[in-house]
């Protein structure tokens, strides 16, 4: 009779000698593993609940602006450089790792209404409500003469102007005011002068990949779009209301999202206009700044209601809602360029840093951290339609006056809906209008 | 020509398949939603290729299973413990071993590695030790009776049924906890993925106690009186009784009445096993059937006899039956599938009584208790040959045991998990919509509970316009309009106390309590 049994030793299961690591023999026979999907939703449910524990966002406040912050602006190459203009004429560059300013001057004499950075050195543009552009080098001087800064050129307009923006390679800015000029660092005047029937342009924004495409927002509802190669606009697109601010993608050229006094924000593919791609919802008052995330996957936009609101760019609800007691209302935010912080700018003076995932631990891991936490991050991703884990997740504090709003938008919009669907119901078939789209429905013209 | 060779990986890929793709892939190309199409397409090819890569890492598993090849006319059941005694290596005959003990019968059970065995006699002995090194851990003389003894999730704990209560004691057989709740407890099993502690008695009463908490979560009344026979399913965790009437149900800690009844035997049922897959479940009676059923279908899929009623069951890691009956333990190899017309392996305990048949995880040997002791014999083929030392690992250090005691009470089920379908959790919920409302109404019904507003009892009458305008004016002023309404007042009040007084000179009627003010008789 042949027989053989089973008989191990321990000299091969265990280790030989103390500095060694265990011998872990795996076999991955589900049999052997009984409960797993109870097991793995277990462990998602926990890793949910240490996400929201551990979510405390806020890294600090740079303070040192007296007035209002209103515009920001980060360096394409730089991750320690963000240069803040504030309502009194004060420009500040911070070192964001220090969280102190390292460089201030007062460089206008109204409020500084755009700040612009440009890949050639630590320079950057200002421009003002006093009718002024202003190119600094903040290199060029030590900080504590603040008194002897002056600025390396001065641009004269006939007008306020109301936003800067740098070509991303060329010596030439564009700026918005009661026209669009463009300039170039060597002339006095403005090269080219591009306006399409509009009096008063909020803002101008340079596309940074494809880099000749320049977008603008109108204070008639407007966003126009216009080709510098050609000198002429390309597209004006009207909304049902005023939109405040404009972002690229820095990673899908043709698309820009921007954000409106609907307290929407609306992303539009430049070749398709005639509908929004996506619609981002939740402010409960007008979004005053938008900026895209590096990656082009997130979206961090500041409202007039006090808070700063995380999106994923595919999605059509925010993520995340950061808000301080202290924190007014919201002008401008920005994404860091390491995809890591955000940045907002709001009325109460204070540049304030976050974490662009609130529960993120900073600073080196082990692999066997990271190993861990990309394990609870796809479980959580595979249960997080399980009401549980959901409701854990979607979770927030918010102050009582955005709940209250919240709720009371929510009412309006029901009771908007139902009575259209009223409306529809008492109508005769043959008058009934046609549904339109959610996201057409905000569009109220294109002109090509 | 060249045949092209077959990948041999595709032939196991199946084992280590979640579900079945085909289905999850019907009608996905008729999607109209191109986002929602292209994630399950991607996750679908996603979990083909972890199957593919678990099934290639099959490769790695060194250790081949036992077995036992008859040459010529020789017959497996012939084979005896001391002939294959001189068959075996030193290590594998040290595992044959038996114990001569006058506190029996003896009732046994193994940790959930192989590694320790817990015996506990009738007379109240109690021995922990780990058998294969031959350490003893404690031994107790609880001088009372002792019907049960089980580890708990690891060697360090362990209960035991006695008398009146289970007790709890630690791995040097100090008592830690005395449970009041199970009373004459028989039957004690454990769950270690939930931290449930089961036992069923005399009374008649399943229970489950939380053993990371501490708290009892449920007690069901099984109405069909005293019973002795209890059996986890490993793969469900639901928990089998067989009762006296013949009947087997099935449990869980989340409904009150057995989830399954099912009618096994014509007599009280013995002995209650379940294979490791969850799959099949052997049942004895006293009319000396052994009935294999599948739990899929509950339909009996073998019936076996036994010479004298089977006292206990056990089903091996790779579905070899081990049954104890009178002072003969007998092992059938692929019982479930076909019918066998003899048992693979005998052995005879004699003069002696089995009571207790236990399998050992990940090692080709079967421990039983017998009134005179314990006893260990060797059956090859019956262990799982490669363990995985992330689940339960026999060679396991004293660090590596308290760090898998961490992790396993961070991944502790909760007991409200326990359903027929492991695979539950994370489905899609088909029930109709106005059943899912109901449900969510209830719930947050359930969430909110209404307060009750307590009745207030308003005082009538005191604010009439005729006192309010008595109250208004000045109160030393006394006119004819005040002193007309003071004697409306008065008179009013005596007409009231007239009409709730009745007529004196009606009698009294027992509606008359519903009146108001007590009748002056």
């Amino acid at each position: 009779m042949k027989v053989k049994v089973l008989s191990r030793s321990a000299e091969e299961a265990t280790r030989q000698r103390s500095n060694d690591i265990h011998k872990v023999q795996r076999n991955l026979d589900p049999s052997l593993h009984p409960f797993e999907k109870a097991r793995e939703y277990t462990r998602a449910l926990n890793a949910t609940k240490v996400e929201r524990m551990f979510a405390k966002p806020f890294v600090g406040a740079l303070s040192g602006h007296v007035d209002g912050v209103y515009c920001m602006a980060k360096h394409p190459k730089k991750l320690d450089w963000l240069v803040s203009g504030g309502g009194d004429g004060d420009l500040r560059l911070w070192s964001l790792s220090e969280q102190k300013s390292i460089w201030s001057t007062v460089g206008h004499k109204a409020m500084v209404t755009g700040v612009s950075s440009f890949l050639e050195g630590e320079r950057f543009l200002s421009c003002s409500n006093d009718r002024t552009v202003k190119i600094w080098d903040p290199s060029t001087y030590e900080s504590e003469s603040e008194s002897t800064i002056a600025p390396i050129a001065t641009y004269t307009g006939k007008n306020a102007f109301s936003g800067i923006s740098h070509h991303r390679s060329d010596n030439i800015f564009a700026t918005s005011g009661s026209t669009i000029d463009i300039w170039d660092h060597d002339r006095a005047e403005p090269v080219q002068t591009l306006n399409w029937g509009v009096d008063t342009i909020n803002t101008v924004k340079f596309n940074q990949t494809e880099t000749n495409i320049i977008a603008s927002t109108g204070s008639d509802r407007t966003i126009i779009l216009y080709d510098l190669r050609t000198s002429q606009p390309v597209t004006k697109l009207i909304l049902a209301m005023r939109t405040n601010a404009i972002a690229w993608n820095p990673m899908e050229a043709f698309n820009f999202v921007a954000a409106n006094e609907d307290h929407n924000v609306y992303s539009f593919d430049m070749r398709k206009m005639d509908k929004s791609q996506n619609i981002l919802k939740d402010h409960v008052s007008a979004v005053m700044s938008v900026d895209y995330s590096p990656t082009g996957e997130e979206i961090v936009t500041g409202g007039y209601d006090r808070t700063v609101r995380l999106f994923n760019a595919r999605q059509g609800r925010s993520r995340d809602i950061y808000h301080t007691n202290r924190m007014q209302r919201v002008f401008s935010v920005l994404y860091t360029m390491d995809n890591k912080y955000v940045l907002s700018g709001s009325d109460d003076g204070n540049v304030r840093l976050w974490k662009a995932r609130a529960s993120e631990k900073m600073g080196p891991r082990d692999y066997r951290e990271r190993a861990h936490l990309e394990y609870s991050e796809k479980l959580k991703e595979k249960f997080a339609s399980v009401p549980e884990i959901r409701r854990i997740n979607r979770h927030r504090n918010v102050p009582k006056s955005i709940k209250t709003a919240t709720q009371r938008k929510s009412i309006m919009i029901n009771s908007r809906k139902v009575k259209e669907e009223n409306v529809r119901k008492h109508t005769k078939p043959e008058n009934r209008k046609e549904r339109i789209p959610e996201r057409m429905k905000a569009v109220v013209g294109v002109k090509k | 020509m060249v045949e092209k060779k077959k990948d041999p990986v595709l032939a196991i890929v199946p084992k280590y398949a979640r579900g079945d793709s085909n289905k999850a892939m019907e009608g996905v190309n008729k999607l109209q939603d191109r986002k929602l199409k292209g994630t399950i397409k991607r996750r679908e090819k996603q979990f083909k290729e972890a199957a593919y890569k678990a099934a290639s890492s099959e490769i790695l598993l060194t250790e081949e299973g036992g077995f036992l090849e008859p040459e010529g006319i020789e017959k497996t059941y012939q084979l005896s413990q001391r002939a294959l005694h001189k068959e075996v290596d030193v290590s594998t005959a040290h595992k044959m071993f038996s114990l001569d003990l006058k506190f029996g019968p003896y009732s046994i059970d193994y940790t959930r590695n192989g590694r320790h065995l817990l015996i506990g006699g009738r007379k109240g002995h109690v021995a922990a030790f780990d058998w294969q090194a031959g350490n003893l851990a404690c031994e107790l003389q609880l001088k009372e009776t002792v019907r049960d003894v089980k580890w708990l999730h690891n060697e360090t704990m362990f209960a035991v049924a006695q008398k009146k209560y289970v007790y709890i004691y630690d791995k040097t057989g100090t008592e830690i906890h005395c449970l009041r709740n199970h009373i004459e407890v028989t039957k004690l099993d454990f769950l270690p993925y939930h931290f449930l502690l089961t036992s069923i008695g005399n009374t008649g009463y399943l229970k489950y106690q939380d053993t990371s908490t501490g708290k009892l979560v449920a007690e069901h009344r099984t109405k069909l009186g005293k019973c002795d026979v209890m059996a986890q399913n490993p793969a469900t965790a639901i928990m089998h009784l067989g009762h006296g009437n013949g009947t087997v149900t099935l449990w869980s800690p989340n409904m009150p009445t057995p989830l399954v009844k099912m009618q096994c035997h014509r007599g009280p049922v013995t002995a209650v096993a379940i294979g490791h897959s969850g799959n099949y479940m052997a049942t004895s009676g006293m009319d000396g059937q052994l009935k294999l059923w599948d739990l899929r279908s509950y339909k009996p899929v073998q019936e076996y006899y036994t010479p004298s009623p089977a006292s206990s069951l056990s089903i091996s890691q790779r579905g070899l039956l081990g049954v104890g009956f009178g002072s003969h333990v007998s092992v059938w190899k692929d019982p479930f599938r076909t019918k066998q017309v003899s048992p693979y392996m005998n052995h005879l305990q004699p003069a002696s009584t089995v009571n207790d048949v236990k399998f050992v995880p990940f090692e080709d040997v079967l421990g039983f208790g017998h009134r005179n002791g314990m006893s260990s014999v060797v059956v090859p083929g019956s262990g799982e040959p490669n363990f995985d030392a992330l689940e339960a690992n026999p060679f396991q250090t004293k660090k590596q045991r308290q760090e898998m005691e961490v992790h396993a009470l961070l991944d502790k089920i909760q007991p409200e998990m326990i359903t027929l379908d492991v695979g539950m959790v994370g489905k899609m919920d088909q029930a109709p919509v106005q059943v899912l409302n109901k449900e969510k109404k209830e719930a947050w019904e359930a969430a909110h509970p209404v307060e009750a507003t307590e009745l207030k009892y308003r005082a009538r009458g005191k604010n009439s316009s005729s006192r309010r305008h008595l109250r208004k004016k000045a109160k030393n002023v006394i006119d004819q309009k005040k002193v007309e309404l003071l004697e409306r007042i008065e008179n009013d009040k005596k007409e009231r106390a007239k009409r709730r007084a009745g007529n004196p000179d009606e009698p009294a009627t027992a509606l008359d309590r519903f009146s108001g003010k007590k009748r002056k008789l």
